[in-house]
This record gives C-alpha cells, structure tokens and sequence, in this order.
C-alpha cells in the first residue's frame, strides 16, 4: 500500500496506464497522421517530390496563398488592436455584447462563411447587377477570397489581446500621459512592448488558420488552377485527380508551416511565461521610487 | 467603482468606432443579409426545405458524429491534460506543443492523411478494414475519425489549466479523510473539473458541427448516409439552388448560436465557482 506515502498520485500500475493510453491516443490520432504527410509526398522518393513541388501551378497557389495571408493579417492586426484597445481599457456599455461579436466568426461553419458573402457579392446577391455592370469581380476571385479569410481570421488577434491587456491595467498609459506623451507616443512606447508577445502569438495564430483555411474559401474561389487556387484547394484538386504525390507534397508543405506554426507558438509561449515571472520578481517589494 | 472621471486616455473614440464599423462591414451585415434572404421566403417553404428527407439526414450524420467525437474528446482529452499536468515524462514539453497540431495543420491536410491512413490499404485501414472488417474511410466511422482530430486540442486546453490550479490540500484532505484514489476523483476532483470538462466538450462539438475542410474526404459523401450539412449546402450551391442552400445554412447558423451561447454561459459559471476559491488580484479596495 503505496496510499501513505504519495496521497496525490495514482498508484504505478495506474500512472503507467493512463500514460499509454494517452500515448497511444496520441500517436494514433495526431502523431501518424503527421507522419503520413510525409510518408505519402516521399513515397515515390525525393525526384517526384521535387518536381511535384516545382509544378507551376503548385508554386502559383503557394504564391497565392501567401499573398492572401499578408493582405488579410494587417487588417485583422490593426482592428484588434483597436478592439482590444477600446474594450480592454474603457468601460461602456454592450462591452459584453461586443466581446460576443467578435467570438462569433468561431461559431459559424466555414461553408456557411463563404455563403455569406456569396449572398452579397454573388450574382444573384445584393451588389450582384451593380458588380456585373461594372465588370468587377468578388466572388470566385481574390477578392472574395480576401474577404472570406478576413472574417475566418477576425477573432484570432483581438481574443489574444484583450485579457492580456485587461491584466495589465491601465496604469502605466495614464503616467505616460499625465507625463505629457502624446497618443501615439504612448502607444508606442508603453502599450505596444506590453503587449508585442500577445501580438505576435495572435498573428501567428491567425497566419495558421489564413493560409489553411480551407471551407470558406473553397465556397468564394472560382477553383481556377494557378490563379484563384491557394494551397489547400491545390491539394483538394490534386487528391482528387488521384495525384498522390503532388496532393501530399503540396500538403507537406502545409504540414511544415503547421510545424513552424507550432515551433514559434511555444517559443512565444515561453517568453511569455518568462516576462511574467520576471515582473511578478520584481513586482512584490513595492515599487515605490521616485 | 470609483467615482465617474475623466477619461485619461486617449483613442476611445477612435478603437471603438473602428472596431464597430469593421465588425459590422464583416460580420454583423453580411449575418443580417443571410437572415433577410431566409426572411423572403415563406415559413412554409423554409419550414419544407428544412425538414427535406436528405436535409434531415445530413442533421442526423453531422450530429451524431460530432457528438460521438465530442464524447470521445471529453474522455481523452481530460486523460491527456491529467498526464501533460501530473505526470513528469521525458519530452513532456514536446508532447504539450504537439497537442495543439490540429490548430496549426490545415483541415485538407488532415482530410487526406486520415483517409489514407484508414482506406482499405491504408497503415491502419489494412488492420481495422482488412482484419477486422470494419469499414472507416468512406463511412460515417470515419467522419467520426476527423472530428476527433479536429476536436482533441479544446478539451485539453480547457481542461489543462483548471488541473493545475486544483490545490494539493483538497485531494490530501480526502485521502486523510480516508477516501480511495479512485474516490477522490470521481467525488473531489472531477466535480471540480466538470465545468472546464463540459465547456471543451461543447467547444468540441460546435466545431466538429460546422467542420467540413477534414470530413469530405474520409466521409465518402453519399447522401442520405454520409452526407453532412456543410457538404449539402455546397452541392446546393453548386446547382444554383442558392434559397437552398440560405435554409441550411440559417438553420446551422441558429444551432451555433445556441451553442455559443451555452457555452458562455458554462464559462461564466466555470468562471464563478473558480473565482470562490482565488480572490481576484484585480480588484483593489
């Protein structure tokens, strides 16, 4: 009877059991699957694999899918801050609401995302004749593309932002400006190096899901290889012509950027952890100079 | 509450109008469109597009198997934050990191590892399908699968910091008091827990409800058996039948808020038994 002497752990029979259960959970379900992206693009050697990669097409849609991300993470970037800014250091009321608001793009399937914006810009939408007249196009091109993405991604930065800058209060911003620092300055200067580390773990969150995503853009784009194709919908297009190696080497390159997605994640993570425990240090004898 | 003052700080006006004005271009009018478009038809052509027979059966699919995933998640989600917090093991950094996988891989990713993981030739298919006989890829069993993947890291990312905050004292209490291991957990620890446990469940199902990137490849997508909503919302479209494809996706709409909702609620009540216990640091005197 080992209850005696270690009350608040398992005996070791159990401990052992429950850490391969959750082991072999996690290898099954997570671990093999990430293994097989790489199996499956290396399955006929490195030769096919690079020239599946340097297909024109592939590199079109790697291209795109880029530019979709940049366009769409500094728009998301400026109006989370600014929500987080209004919301995290004013009191007014419906904050909760708006709170809600934000949350809300989590709720809605993706298919049903793009079906939005169908609904406004499609032909048969809202702006569909005056579109058609003028002879721009949305839906089925980069635009819609942008916008689908745009709302997929809206929560990502705000959500990161705002309890973090609820925790740290607005003290230091209202010395800053009782000192006589202008708006900006004081952004720059207090606010943005508070809050940088919450900033970059948004983005990278938001980048993740962008350059992924994959229901609510396939619903707005035209499908059109090497022009409205962004990486995932690549892979769509390619598994479906039964091309095994190009659909996985295009994944796998999917699959890095989810590696490095969580290599930097944690890295964030950790610097984080460690700001916080060097402003606890210093925090407890009373800062009281000057 | 202080006395009302002065605000200090500048950009209220700014952040917030902003904000509001974004929110609304992107989010709040394009919800409103969907709704008034639904809003055109009768009730009794919404009402018979709705409840249509295939309509119904992709309600059926995209809920039972999120709801199985969801069900599957609870438990080994609260298995693996018990282990990633209680248990020291090499490489346990590592394995915390990696948990988070389906946030960072692309749901087509997913979608064509897993089915060819578990077809018929696939590295597991070839045992389940092969040996045992049980059919994965191209059934519900695998849209199941999917959502699995698609759903583990909320449960764990739920679970995992109300695991750290529970002090010793509570389950040294119960021991003393001569409770079993397994007593103590089922009567002390996984009351506690059970809010954290309910919220990423729910977390869980509501996204496994609207999935659709991860599922259209595994699922085989024959009306009727493994046909899920997104999916029929889509082939609606693809035919033009865009009022049909409004109804579902109003109706899939109405379920994620409903679950929004509940899910807020079961935060906020989380939220308040915590707070019993750790006095907010926040609120001065």
């Amino acid at each position: 009877m080992s209850a005696v002497r270690r009350v608040n752990s398992e005996s070791r029979p159990v401990r052992w059991a429950l850490l391969t259960l959750a082991f072999l959970f996690l290898f099954l379900f997570l671990g093999l699957p990430l293994l097989a992206v790489f199996a499956e693009a290396l399955r006929q050697g490195f030769g096919p694999y690079a020239a599946a990669l340097a297909e024109p097409d592939t590199l079109a849609a790697i291209r795109l899918t880029v530019v979709v991300a940049l366009l769409v993470l500094p728009l998301n970037l400026v109006f989370g801050v600014a929500a987080a800014w209004a919301i995290a250091k004013f009191d007014f009321r419906g904050k909760s609401l708006l709170t809600t608001l934000i949350d809300l793009p989590f709720a809605v399937s993706p298919v049903v995302a793009g079906l939005l914006f169908i609904l406004i810009f499609g032909r048969q939408g809202w702006f569909g004749p005056w579109l058609a007249e003028h002879d721009i196009k949305i839906i089925f091109a980069l635009p819609g593309m942008i916008i689908a993405t745009m709302f997929i991604t809206v929560p990502y930065i705000a959500r990161e932002l705002i309890p973090l800058m609820q925790a740290q209060g607005k003290d230091e911003e209202e010395a800053a400006v009782s000192l006589g620092a202008s708006g900006w300055q004081m952004f720059r200067r207090v606010s943005l190096p508070n809050i940088k580390w919450g900033l970059l773990y948004g983005v990278i969150l938001a980048n993740a899901r962008a350059m992924g995503e994959f229901g609510a853009v396939s619903v707005v784009s035209g499908h059109v290889r090497g022009e409205t194709n962004t990486l995932p919908l690549h892979v769509e297009i390619l598994y479906n012509e039964y091309n095994s190696v190009g659909a996985f080497a295009a994944a796998s390159v999917l699959g890095l950027l989810a590696l490095v997605t969580l290599l930097a994640k944690t890295v964030v993570e950790w610097r984080m952890a460690r700001e916080t425990a060097m402003l606890n240090a210093e925090l407890p004898p009373e800062k009281t100079d000057k | 509450m202080t006395t009302k003052k002065h605000r200090v700080l500048p950009g209220f006006g700014l952040s917030l109008g902003y904000s509001l004005v974004y929110l609304s271009l992107l989010v709040l009018i394009p919800l409103g469109g969907l709704i008034a478009r639904s809003a055109q038809m009768s009730l009794a052509e919404f009402w018979a597009i709705a409840t249509a027979e295939r309509a119904l059966a992709a309600y059926r699919v995209t809920f039972g198997c999120a709801l199985l995933a969801a069900i599957v998640n609870a438990f080994f989600g609260l298995l693996v934050a018990w282990v990633l917090v209680r248990y020291d093991f090499w490489g346990k950094r590592f394995v915390d990191a990696f948990v988070d996988l389906p946030f960072a891989l692309p749901t087509a990713v997913a979608g064509i590892t897993l089915t060819t993981l578990y077809a018929a030739n696939g590295w597991i298919g070839q045992y389940v399908e092969g040996v045992l006989g049980y059919k994965v890829a191209f059934a519900p069993p695998g849209i199941v699968v999917a959502l699995i993947f698609i759903g583990i890291p909320f449960v764990v990312r739920t679970v995992q910091p109300v695991i750290e905050d529970i002090e010793p004292e509570v389950e040294e209490a119960a021991a003393s008091l001569g409770a079993t291991r397994a007593q103590t957990f089922v009567k002390v620890l996984l009351p506690t827990l059970f809010p954290a446990l309910l919220t990423g469940f729910a977390l869980s199902f509501s996204r496994a409800v609207g999935e659709y990137g991860s599922v259209i490849f595994i699922a085989g997508n024959m009306p009727m058996v493994s046909e899920i909503t997104p999916l029929l919302i889509i082939s609606k479209l693809e035919q033009y039948d865009v009022a049909g494809a409004t109804v579902l996706a109003v109706v899939m709409l109405v379920i994620s808020f409903v679950l929004l909702l509940g899910i807020n609620l079961l935060q906020w009540w989380a939220a308040n038994r915590h707070s019993g216990r750790h006095v907010d640091a926040g609120v001065q005197a």
